[in-house]
């Protein structure tokens, strides 16, 4: 293996017991991990696990409360960004940050262009130097062409290009593929195995299984800011990474009870009440179809990034689609219209809960209604009365707890504005609701109030469509699982098909008779 | 549980700063009365309190549609282009009928939110460049309808808008309390004045929640618009002349001021419809003391400019989410 011969040196990059605290959490708890040059070292783990928190510490743009970082050897403090960057470790970022109206050899030249005489910039040996450095990745392009012109994937690699070229001894691909389409992966791949035979130490951080095992050496696990695993991807299976991320015993035998859910009771519809077919979204979904009956629980599971939020989103119309229908009771919905979705009884519990859901400026009271004009108005005239008797029956509802429905919403704790946009939801009376992500961010006993809810608004006959990237959410709350990957539906759970292993196999693709059954 | 510790804990840590954000305006008109009551001769005398409304009340006007505009998160600089805009429809209708002025200078108000709305709505242009547009080519438009020259305007029912009282009080106030009414009420409790907040407070909420987030933008610069336009039909029928290179010019920033210092923030989500009739006469009061006083109106300008800092300064929490 190409690996072994670098391992008896010491680390390019080791990070030595780091922490790092925000007010309230602790983002990243004593991670340790070495990062060997002419190593490709994945770091993986769900939303909140701690990867960008552990990027910014190395790269400079935090400072760590607890532990070293020793480059070389040597441990290493940087003030900032530039400081880190001019010692040898560079980051290339999601968002490509060059400049799109330069050329490409002015982008790699940037700050560091030759100059003539009079530090006139020599533009002829610029472009030289560029096409030359470009070639030994295997790419070759006019370099005179302004960067915006050239496809998103050779912008990609012009960033990592320029990256190593300033000598970097470690460099950071924060999710390098997720623009990429897949022949421009392969490429990608192609100039990160040449820096790896260049003894660059590569961190690579991706959700995609299969980009991992294809291109990585060694995987770092991080569940809620600490490290759970560290070692060379061929000692691991898909389904032991999976369940590693996940915080789950691989073959873990499942257990019922850790939820408040009870799908006891439930009888869902035979018809069902919404279906969506086909939904396609060019990098996003591709050919999700799905439906929901009365009384129903659907459950979406999937890692970050599988097109769960996505599916609703474009099922709701927040997303345009390239194709695909959504029907309700029999009807086709409008695509790209929420104000439509409302109206047919659509609602959708939006995943990220201060930039989507709540208005901070206005009341409780008002943040309750919001959706309810068409009941609360005659005439476009609120009634007062009205609005108090839906707020109040809905704070009673769900619990709600507050010292004045006048209050100011930024003033509630995280569960209870949860609570608020679900009361916002079923104020206008929806029949299918769709919730991404209703218990994330909660404390516990708002978690548990919130399973008990969902629970009674499928025996009321709502029908649910239920994201979560807690498994436990999903396979308990659920009485169809729908798995998805890569934007795709690819695996189908019914009754007592569903368990955190059989939605685990599926995430991991592992080949299980019982759980390929679309 | 924790849930219930927090508000209060929030309430006591602002204080202060609370006090003068919600309350600061009405003191400070407050203690400016007070204060000219004493020092300024004949400041209580009926044709200086009729003069002073008469000079606020298209300011005030202005002010009420910028307050919604502002609340949506949106700005409208182009409220002074619209009045001069307005006051050259007048001047080309007025022979006809002075009605039919009136009625085009409204339908040009009409046209002129149209526009900024659809491009702030539709095109997705921040609405400071949007109206930008209209507060370039607007008064040139006025302009050229007029040939560029003051018109001097005689007809006895535009005159009697400018001149004549109702119980001792200037028709033009007059219009600004019903207006400030108005838009109070639509602010308050109407499901329109809600989803402009709501707009102003978070879009993508608003559009989650599937409000109809476009027609409600289009529509609040439609009515800044027409409040501007009628704003330019006062001033044109008080002087008796329609003069498109003066009429209107700055007010978008005594408007702005006016509202910014009654409580209303620039980053939208609020609206508060008496701070805003209470900034825009602070403001006039300003001024005017400080004339009165013997300021130069440069140096008046300078204190303008200060009240704004101070109150934007205040507002500066309320942005934070």
């Amino acid at each position: 293996m190409v690996t072994l011969v670098s391992r008896n040196t010491q680390p390019a990059l080791q990070a030595v017991g780091l922490t790092k605290r925000f007010p309230g959490v602790t983002a990243l708890d004593s991670v340790s991990i070495d990062f060997h040059a002419g190593e490709v070292h994945a770091v993986v783990g769900e939303n909140g696990a701690g990867k960008s928190t552990l990027i910014k510490l190395i790269n400079g743009v935090y400072r760590a409360d607890e532990g070293t970082l020793i480059l070389d050897g040597s441990p290493v403090e940087f003030a900032g960004p530039r400081e880190a960057w001019e010692a040898g470790i560079s980051t290339t970022f999601q968002e490509i940050n060059l400049q799109p109206f330069l050329s490409v050899a002015q982008n790699l030249h940037l700050g560091r262009e030759p100059t003539r005489r009079f530090g006139f910039v020599d533009v002829r040996r610029m472009n030289t130097d560029a096409t030359e450095l470009l070639a030994r990745y295997g790419i070759s392009i006019d370099v005179r062409k302004p960067l915006g012109s050239v496809g998103v994937a050779i912008q990609q690699m012009i960033a990592i290009v320029r990256a190593v070229s300033t000598d970097a001894k470690v460099v950071i691909l924060d999710e390098p593929t997720s623009s990429l389409e897949p022949n421009e992966v392969e490429q990608l791949f192609r100039v990160i195995r040449i820096l790896r035979d260049d003894n660059v130490a590569l961190l690579y951080v991706s959700h995609t299984m299969d980009e991992i095992f294809e291109i990585c050496d060694q995987v770092s696990v991080l569940r809620d800011g600490s490290l759970v695993h560290t070692g060379p991807v061929s000692d691991i299976t898909r389904l032991q990474l999976v369940a590693t991320m996940l915080g789950r015993e691989a073959r873990e035998v499942r257990t019922s009870g850790k939820t408040a859910f009870n799908i006891e009771g439930r009888s869902p519809g035979s018809e069902p009440i919404l279906s969506a077919s086909g939904l396609t979204r060019f990098r996003l979904l591709s050919d999700v179809s799905l439906d929901v009956s009365a009384g129903e629980v659907v459950g979406l599971a999937g890692l970050l990034g599988s097109g769960r939020t996505e599916t609703v989103e474009s099922i709701f119309g927040l997303i345009d689609l390239d194709s695909g229908t959504v029907t309700m009771n029999g009807s086709s919905v409008k695509a790209g219209s929420p104000t439509t979705s409302v109206q047919r009884g659509i609602g959708l519990l939006p995943e990220d809960r201060n930039a989507d859901g709540i208005v901070p400026t206005m009341s409780v009271r008002d943040n309750i209604t919001l959706a309810a004009n068409r009941s609360v108005a005659k005439w476009g005239f609120v009634s007062r009365a009205k609005v108090n008797n839906l707020v109040n029956h809905y704070v009673e509802r769900l619990q709600i707890k507050l010292t004045d429905v006048n209050q100011s919403v930024a003033e509630l704790s995280g569960g209870n504005q949860q609570k608020v946009l679900l009361a916002r939801l079923l104020c206008f009376e929806p029949e299918v609701v769709l919730l991404d992500e209703p218990t994330r961010g909660i404390d516990v006993g708002a978690k548990a109030e919130i399973q008990g809810l969902i629970d009674e608004l499928a025996l009321d006959g709502l029908a649910v469509i239920l994201i979560s990237s807690e498994l436990e959410d999903v396979v308990e709350g659920s009485n169809r699982v729908l798995v998805l990957r890569d934007g795709a539906v690819v695996g189908a759970l019914v009754g007592d098909q569903i368990s955190e292993e059989s939605v685990m196999d599926i995430i991991a693709d592992v080949k299980v008779d019982s759980a390929v059954s679309t | 549980m924790t849930t219930l510790a927090r508000p209060t804990q929030l309430v006591s840590s602002e204080g202060a700063g609370t006090f003068i954000r919600e309350k600061g305006v009405y003191l400070a008109l407050g203690a400016l009365v007070i204060f000219n009551l004493i020092a300024t001769p004949n400041f209580a005398s009926l044709r200086n309190v009729q003069l002073q409304l008469v000079q606020v009340s298209p300011v005030v006007i202005v002010a009420l549609g910028m307050a919604l505009v502002i609340g949506s998160e949106g700005i409208d600089l182009s409220v002074g282009a619209t009045m001069a805009l307005a006051a050259s429809m007048v001047s080309l209708f007025v022979d006809r009928s002075p009605w039919m002025a009136i009625g085009m200078a409204l339908v040009a108000g009409v046209v002129a939110g149209l526009l900024n709305g659809s491009l702030v709505a539709f095109l997705g242009i921040q609405p400071i460049v949007a109206t930008l547009g209209l507060f370039v080519a607007g008064r040139g438009v006025a302009l050229a309808f007029t040939n560029g020259r003051l018109v001097e305007i005689f007809d006895p029912t535009l005159e009697a808008l400018g001149r004549e009282r109702l119980l001792g009080i200037p028709i033009s106030a007059v219009i600004a309390v019903i207006l400030a009414i108005a838009i109070a009420v639509v602010v308050r409790r109407t499901s329109f004045g809600r989803n402009i907040i709501a707009i102003g407070g978070n879009r993508r909420a608003a559009v989650g929640a599937g409000l109809p987030v476009r027609p409600v933008i289009v529509s609040v610069y439609i009515i800044c618009g027409v409040l501007a336009a009628l704003a330019g039909v006062l001033v044109t029928s008080r002087s008796a002349a329609s003069d498109p290179s003066f009429v209107g010019l700055l007010i978008e920033l005594s408007a702005i001021t006016a509202v910014v210092v009654g409580g209303t923030p620039l980053t939208g989500g609020r609206v508060r419809v008496l701070g805003t009739v209470a900034g825009a006469l602070l403001m006039q009061l300003v001024f005017s003391t400080l004339i009165r006083h013997d300021l130069s109106d440069s140096d008046a300008r300078m204190v303008q400019a200060a009240i704004i800092v101070a109150a934007v300064y205040f507002q500066r929490d309320r942005g934070a989410r």
